[in-house]
């Protein structure tokens, strides 16, 4: 009797492991592979000779990584800008959310979710002929209409680096606001409305009800996402550093991250070896800072932990 | 829920209103001048500018998308083919990863599931990558190099999709079929999947999404302009604003013909946001799902 039953179970577990053949042979060629590929960053690449019967550099690509100073420009601006998107998605997230609820009438907050969401589900290269339409040197909205009618002189935006960190701050949040309200918006929706019903018959003001109970129930979301957003944050959103600025040359001290710098290392093949070092950097340091604000998370709540 | 509250909050509800107001405008705004200035008389582009109002339209941009370039016409096929065959055979990848995982009695269970998990954590790099479909599997510049490489299937869309299962499947349902004769095929094809229709819309829909708005595997596998899809061709349209009159596209358009460069380039950023629009209104309910499921990276 128990021998059937465990030939039974056996057979099973083979039919559900059939399953998994197609998705588990991609994943270990898709994300595990290169994986083991990490080791490039410590060859000296010659696609004349194969990667594998490449010259062994050890850390030679790191340290012209590092000496040159690239290091330090791409970490800065990689990190600064997701500091200002955390803490600015933060503000903005939950702030929109408390007033998307406020909205009584079901067809306007409809209207308004609907819109909102829409720059979240368009590519970044149109994006990034949405942001040319505005700031083209000849025919760009901002030139030919807002500064001549204030009176200014136009701007050549894609050569002048002062105004790019504003720019990409303004297109990130202009992209991800609609995802980040909604996303608060769920947990807003939940809270029990009789706290609200009681915190009025005590006459508590609108300000005194977000500030005394919604925020803090908030809380555990307002963590969760932050410290998901902190444990990506040796990765850049590709699209919004090469594309947006139309890989403009002048741009690159404020618009190069690691994630452009690989690709511009690569796109050159001049210098591949630094390339692969500073993906193995971000790699490494990018899995470090996952586990570590994973600990934090679960010292936080465990509930919210991801592992 | 409709309760009118007391005047200070009524203050506080317009304040709202007026706020997301604004907001909508300012998301808005740049998708209206850019549809505007597509159908704009392409002399008022070149003296005044993009415009919300300009004084002269003209469908000369289109005209010119449909009758003299095959090559727009040409990537636009080649989206639409990726974005089909990626979405089927991804989400068919996902659903068979994800349904063992949400069995309790599955004996590999658990190290299947770190093995999916583990990769959300760690990755290889853009290098390695590279130089491994290039080198050993020799994608470049084939069609496999945009259905391939990261889009396929995801690990977050496993887990996804395996919670649901977990949660909203009854094991007893999947227990009863198997009492009936139905092997783990059987009973995942006819039993499970009817019953999770949402989830396969929403995360059909994300998977999608992300083909048809993907234009990094092409930018990095792909050199051969016949094989652009449309994002890529947008992609070095906003690069090269001759693209499409000088070198390699040259053979696709007539010659002699006036290429209205200030509103084509609208004109087929227009095209490129028209299929999502097109299907925006009718699934917006599972975008937005998808989104507050973190499906949808951007």
């Amino acid at each position: 009797m128990t021998k059937t039953k465990k030939k039974k179970i056996r057979k099973k577990d083979l039919a559900l492991m059939s399953m998994l053949i197609p998705g588990t042979i991609y994943l270990l060629i898709n994300n595990y592979l290169p994986m083991a590929g990490l080791f490039i960053a410590f060859k000296n690449v010659n696609f004349a000779k194969g990667i594998f019967k490449s010259d062994w550099a050890g850390f030679a690509n790191f340290k012209f990584l590092f000496a040159t100073g690239d290091a330090l420009i791409i970490t800065r601006n990689t990190l600064l800008y997701n500091l200002a998107f955390i803490v600015l998605n933060l503000i903005v997230g939950v702030t929109l959310a408390i007033m998307l609820n406020e909205i009584r009438n079901a067809a306007l907050k409809k209207l308004y979710s609907t819109s909102i969401l829409l720059p979240q589900i368009i590519s970044m290269v149109v994006v990034s002929y949405l942001v040319y339409a505005m700031l083209s040197g000849d025919s760009g909205y901002m030139n030919n209409t807002v500064l001549k009618a204030l009176g200014k002189s136009s701007i050549n935006w894609y050569q002048q680096k002062k105004y790019w960190p504003f720019i990409l701050i303004i297109v990130h949040v202009w992209k991800t606001l609609g995802y980040l309200t909604l996303l608060y918006l769920a947990s807003v929706v939940g809270i029990d409305s009789n706290l609200y019903e009681a915190a009025e018959m005590d006459g508590a003001t609108k300000w005194q009800q977000i500030r005394y109970i919604t925020l803090p129930l908030l809380r555990p979301t307002m963590i969760t996402l932050t410290l998901l957003m902190i444990g990506r944050i040796f990765y850049s959103d590709f699209g919004l550093f090469f594309q947006v600025p139309m890989d403009s040359g002048p741009l690159f001290p404020v618009t190069q991250t690691i994630d452009t710098y690989v690709y511009r290392g690569l796109r050159s093949m001049s210098n591949i070896g630094m390339s692969a070092a500073a993906a193995f950097y971000q790699s490494v340091v990018g899995f470090v800072v996952v586990l570590a604000s994973n600990l934090i998370i679960r010292r936080i709540d465990k509930d919210s932990a991801l592992f | 829920m409709k309760k009118k509250g007391p005047k200070r909050h009524r203050n506080f509800q317009i304040l709202c209103v007026a706020v997301f107001t604004l907001l909508t405008v300012f998301i808005l705004f740049p998708f209206v001048l850019m549809a505007v200035s597509s159908v704009t008389e392409e002399n008022e582009l070149l003296i005044h500018g993009y415009k919300l109002f300009p004084k002269a339209f003209s469908l000369n941009a289109y005209r010119y998308i449909f009758q003299s370039s095959s090559a727009i016409v040409r990537s636009y096929g080649m989206s639409i083919l990726v974005t089909a065959i990626g979405t089927t055979v991804g989400l068919s990848m996902t659903v068979l990863m994800a349904y063992p995982l949400s069995r309790k009695d599955f004996r590999w269970r658990n190290i299947i599931a770190f093995i999916v998990f583990f990769t959300m954590l760690f990755n290889g790099g853009l290098v390695s990558q590279y130089i491994m479909w290039t080198q050993i599997f020799s994608i470049k510049n084939t069609v496999f190099a945009y259905l391939v490489p990261n889009l396929l299937m995801g690990a977050f869309n496993v887990m996804i999709i395996r919670n649901y299962f977990a949660n909203n499947v009854p094991f007893e349902i999947i227990e009863s079929a198997e009492l009936d004769g139905a092997g783990e095929w059987r009973t995942l094809l006819s039993v499970v999947l009817p019953i999770s229709k949402p989830i396969l819309v929403t995360i059909g829909l994300m998977i999608g999404l992300a083909y048809w708005n993907d234009w990094t595997n092409g930018l990095y596998y792909i050199n051969n302009s016949s094989l652009y899809t449309f994002q890529n061709l947008l992609n070095r349209m906003i690069q090269e604003i001759n693209f499409l009159s000088s070198g390699e596209a040259a053979h696709y358009v007539g010659t002699g013909i006036a290429i209205p460069n200030v509103s084509l380039r609208m004109a087929i950023a227009t095209l490129g946001v028209i299929p999502i629009l097109m299907v925006y209104p009718f699934l917006s309910k599972y975008f937005a799902q998808g989104i507050t499921m973190g499906a949808v990276k951007g």
